[in-house]
């Protein structure tokens, strides 16, 4: 869907994307994580034939960006670092500019189009009001409204759930599962965590330009070699397992053991009783730390900060 | 994308808020002369000024002399400086450009929306200042034509029908939207530069300023008749008998090739810029 190689852009003498070697293959639903500044938006910018690249080849979809981006962003549903909009329009009329000023999609069913579109943002109700009166938040569903007018292939997002609330952020996690199951591919961009965590399937990492881990979310979050356990009587395990419990807290025991099952069948034969046992895996946030070097907004002495 | 362009230009209060500009100074301008009745002395003063107080018909011609030199270009330097910065630092142009519109067809839309700007400012301008003369003048209309005034013609007494009337201006609409599109060009230009709307508008005007500056300096003589504001009054030749050819040709000439050198090189900016806003 698509693959980059040796993706680089730079600014004078600030590399904003260095070297990327990006694969998002069909059906994936691919989070980009990277503090901000870490270069997501140019690589996203890069990927729509927007900034043009100081190196480097893109392939979207099988053809070569920029040279023929425009075969490809038909079958794009594109959302850019925030929704843009002219204010003193309504939601509806804008969407209606914005179908009008691309090819394809007949004229004829553009109003149904919108109201779709509308439909499964959660703005079925805007009226006339002008976007200017509109908050952060639906501001962020109508731009991502105007990705969905046509049936997407690929969803390019880039902070999706901006300036949206908790329920707005899961409603649109929840549309974005759904069009993934229907057979998008879903590429989105975040700072979150906590976002790429709950809806991804592959990840890539972005730390001052460089694409740092790119991989299974499965694959990144491997067991620890440690396995969590819960019981009611702690004490008789720790004297039991001797010396391999690392952590204990109430009830709450962290073993050093590779195999929970292992474990659980000998404690059970010493006649301890299992409330709980799973084995340990990294969390997302401690591969980012492992990979990433330091908080790129951050601007230390003698360090040059890095875009 | 040229009907999406036209739509948005309709759909700005700020369109109509522009055009009205331009129709009220005619009108000060025009009640001033009414209730006074103190013509500026011929050859000083706006053109066919004098001449309208005995021909309200004339007004429309007083009118373009009146808002050509200042007003209008500057409204086209706002308009055409905003054409791609304003949606640039607006957000839109990304969202334009994905859908997606060739940058090239961007341009030559905006292009075409600033002329239909021009022509609806012309109109309503004309339309506003005849009424404006009928009313507070009054028109002598005389089966043989209208006498075009002795200080533009420097012949009295030559009179031109209405028909031909209707065509001088219709020649002089004409020559002011190639002017005017000059204008465009440079501002349009220096927008694909700039993502500051304000800056683009701004460079325009002061080139603007500066042609003006030029003209009038001796000095400056050498490269008088290349300068983008040179013949920008020649359309006043439209008025007289025979019609004066030389200048509107020189003019619209040099227009054209204003239009084709800027367009070309707002369309190189244009088609390899980095569209990072």
């Amino acid at each position: 869907m698509i693959k980059t190689k040796d993706l680089t852009k730079r600014y004078g003498r600030t590399t904003a994307v260095d070297g990327v070697a990006l694969d998002v293959r069909e059906g994936d639903r691919y989070g980009l994580l990277g503090p901000n500044g870490s270069g997501k938006t140019t690589l996203v910018r890069m990927l729509l034939g927007l900034v043009f690249a100081t190196r480097g080849e893109i392939e979207v979809l099988g053809l070569p960006v920029p040279r023929r981006v425009r075969e490809v962003l038909p079958s794009i549903g594109a959302l850019v670092e925030g929704p843009g909009a002219y204010p003193n329009l309504s939601g509806r009329t804008n969407l209606a500019l914005f179908d009008a000023a691309g090819p394809g999609g007949r004229r004829r069913d553009r109003r149904a189009r919108i109201g779709q579109a509308l439909e499964r943002v959660g703005l079925a109700g805007i009226d006339r009001r002008p976007v200017r009166a509109y908050s952060l938040g639906m501001r962020q569903r109508l731009g991502l409204a105007a990705a969905l007018l046509r049936p997407p292939r690929l969803l390019i997002l880039d902070e999706p759930t901006n300036g949206l609330d908790p329920r707005g952020i899961r409603e649109i996690r929840d549309l974005l599962v759904e069009l993934n199951r229907d057979g998008a591919t879903v590429f989105l961009s975040s700072h979150l965590l906590s976002e790429i965590d709950a809806f991804c399937s592959r990840v890539g990492v972005m730390d001052r330009g460089r694409l740092v881990v790119q991989d299974d979310l499965d694959r990144l979050r491997t067991p620890t070699g440690r396995v969590t356990l819960g019981t009611p009587t702690p004490e008789r395990v720790v004297a039991l397992l001797d010396g391999r419990v690392e952590h204990r807290a109430g009830e709450t025991l962290t073993v050093r053991h590779d195999d929970p099952g292992a474990l659980n069948a000998e404690l059970v034969a010493a006649g301890v009783t299992v409330t709980a046992i799973a084995a340990q895996r990294r969390t997302l946030e401690e591969v980012v730390l492992a990979a990433t070097t330091g908080s790129s907004d951050r601007v230390d002495a003698a360090v040059e900060a890095g875009r | 994308m040229i009907r999406v362009e036209l739509a948005k230009l309709f759909r700005r209060p700020r369109t109509y808020v522009i055009a009205g500009l331009l129709c009220v100074l005619p009108l000060i301008v025009a009640i001033f002369l009414a209730t006074t009745r103190i013509p500026p002395p011929p050859g000083q003063g706006g053109a066919f000024l004098s001449a309208v107080l005995s021909n309200g018909a004339l007004y429309p011609a007083a009118a373009m002399a009146l808002v050509l030199p200042v007003f209008l270009p500057v409204s086209v330097a706002v308009l055409a400086g905003d054409a791609v910065a304003g949606e640039a630092s607006a957000g839109t142009l990304r969202y334009l450009l994905v859908r997606p519109v060739s940058r090239s067809r961007l341009l030559v839309a905006k292009l075409i929306s600033l002329i239909v700007f021009v022509l609806f400012a012309i109109l309503a301008v004309l339309v506003t200042s005849y009424l404006t003369g009928i009313t507070l003048f009054g028109a002598v209309t005389s089966s043989a034509g209208v006498a075009l005034p002795p200080d533009v013609t420097s012949l009295s007494g030559v009179t031109i029908s209405p028909a031909g009337l209707a065509l001088r201006l219709l020649g002089t609409v004409a020559y002011i939207v190639i002017s005017m599109v000059g204008v465009a060009a440079i501002a349009l230009f220096l927008s694909t530069v700039t993502d500051s709307a304000l800056g683009a508008a701004m460079g325009a005007l002061a080139v603007l300023v500066t042609s003006q500056v030029l003209v009038t300096l001796d000095a400056a003589a050498a490269i008088r008749p290349y300068l983008p504001t040179r013949y920008w009054l020649a359309w006043i030749d439209f008025f007289r008998e025979p019609v004066l050819w030389r200048d509107i040709e020189r003019g619209a000439g040099i227009q054209l090739v204003y239009l084709v050198v800027l367009l070309g090189a707002a369309w190189a900016n244009f088609l390899t810029k980095d569209v990072a806003t």
